[in-house]
């Protein structure tokens, strides 16, 4: 019992370790890469906190709108997050965003999250007819 | 001041007066809906008011050209698909996933030739979408008939259903993908009327563009419940017909001359 115990507070002592490195590194703003779209932007589409929560929840509300209803214009947009948030190389291109210098892919490392939206997804959002149409 | 707005309160009055106007007489015949649609495509959602159809005129449709089918891939990014290293070539012809074939047809007794693109008849009772286990297979109600990649397992019933052997299956890993047709491994996909060009509102298909471009005008697209779209005035000035119309599966694509 009391081992199981202090197993179980060494595992929040642990939790709670992971979680202040994650605080850390976000008081430190490089949640956002520098030299991207994102980084002079006051915030995200939507408030910043709510954002790190609830990214996936609002990606997959709109991948439904779009491939079913067709509407592509909204705000909310996995094109659009890669458009804002891509580090650029030194030729100016956006990065692969599958680049470990790359926002998606080293937060999702972090978290141990698999992310596999980009086997079927572009890794670069594609420029049409002269500007990247944000909603795909 | 005060007489300044006084103005612009009637002007509004005026403005919202006529706009009324305009909505009564237009309300019946559906004209009105089509305006709204029209507004702004890319945040309307996509109503059963239009029918998206094709009618392809195989007496246009020249002998060895491939306008459509090269448009086709370039469009939807079939020609950044490559053969995986190991494989034999005569597999990677069979497997290699295509949106529309170009057919051709002999006649038996006369020996007369037809030559047509095939590709998504856009079914109106689609059988791919009555043998989908995971509603991937669906039908806009645009009666553009697609798969919903992030629902489809892969199992290809879809395609053992169709009659026009139109679904292509992608069996290895894809590297390159544009950003308005993602592609990966294990999902079916076909023709789909070029969705996107038609939640933007443009008017036309890559291929019906392409084969307009090389002068044969074989591929006609547009809405079929419009009795004014050019599409609809084609079906009406010539005789055509459906593939496998015994059926009865009301295709959206039409030929004529065969
Ligand atoms: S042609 Fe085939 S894939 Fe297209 S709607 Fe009809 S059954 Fe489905
Ligand atoms: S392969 Fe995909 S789209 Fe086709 S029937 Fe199976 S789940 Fe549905």
């Amino acid at each position: 019992m009391a081992k199981a115990l202090l197993r179980g507070s060494l595992i929040s002592l642990g939790l709670a370790g992971a979680l202040l490195a994650l605080a850390v590194q976000a008081a430190g703003n490089n949640f956002v890469v520098t030299g991207s779209q994102a980084a002079n932007e006051k915030s995200c589409v939507e408030p910043t906190d709510f954002m790190r929560r609830n990214h996936m929840e609002v990606i997959k509300h709109q991948r439904d709108e779009t491939v079913h209803g067709g509407i592509r214009s909204t705000k909310h947009s996995l094109a659009g997050c890669i458009a804002c948030h891509g580090a650029k190389g030194p030729t100016g291109d956006l990065l692969p965003v599958n680049d470990e210098r790359q926002f998606c892919g080293a937060c999702h490392d972090f978290a141990a999250v698999r992310l596999n939206c980009f086997d079927c997804h572009a890794t670069v959002p594609t420029e049409q007819k002269g500007a990247i149409q944000i909603g795909w | 001041m005060n007489n300044s707005s006084e103005e612009i309160d009637q002007g509004r009055r005026g403005f919202l007066g006529a706009a009324a106007g305009v909505a009564s007489m237009t309300l019946a015949p559906g004209v009105l809906l089509h305006t709204i649609a029209s507004a702004d495509p890319r945040s309307e959602r996509v109503t059963d008011a239009v029918r998206y159809g094709m009618l392809i005129d195989t007496t246009r449709c020249a002998e060895g050209c491939t306008a459509c089918v090269t448009a086709c891939n370039q469009e939807n990014g079939l020609d950044l698909q490559q053969m995986p290293a190991s494989m034999d070539p005569e597999k990677w012809d069979r497997q290699e996933a295509r949106w529309i074939r170009k057919i051709k047809l002999e006649d038996n007794l006369t020996g007369r030739v037809t030559n047509l693109p095939m590709m998504c008849q856009h079914c109106e009772h689609p059988p791919c979408v009555d043998v989908c286990p995971t509603g991937a297979s669906f039908k806009r109600s645009d009666g553009i008939v697609l798969v919903d990649r992030h629902l489809c397992i892969g199992c290809r019933y879809c395609m053992m259903a169709c009659p026009y052997k139109a679904r292509s299956f992608i069996h290895a890993e894809v590297e390159e993908k544009l950003t308005l047709a993602p592609r990966g491994k294990g999902c079916v996909e076909s023709c789909n009327l070029c969705v996107h060009r038609r939640d933007n509102g443009e008017t036309s298909t890559a291929c019906a563009d392409a084969c307009a471009a090389q002068g044969h005008h074989a591929i006609i697209f547009g809405d079929l419940k419009n009795p004014e779209s050019t599409l609809s005035k084609a079906l009406a000035a010539m005789p055509s017909r459906q593939i496998r119309e015994n059926l009865a599966l009301n295709t959206g694509v039409r030929y004529s001359g065969v």
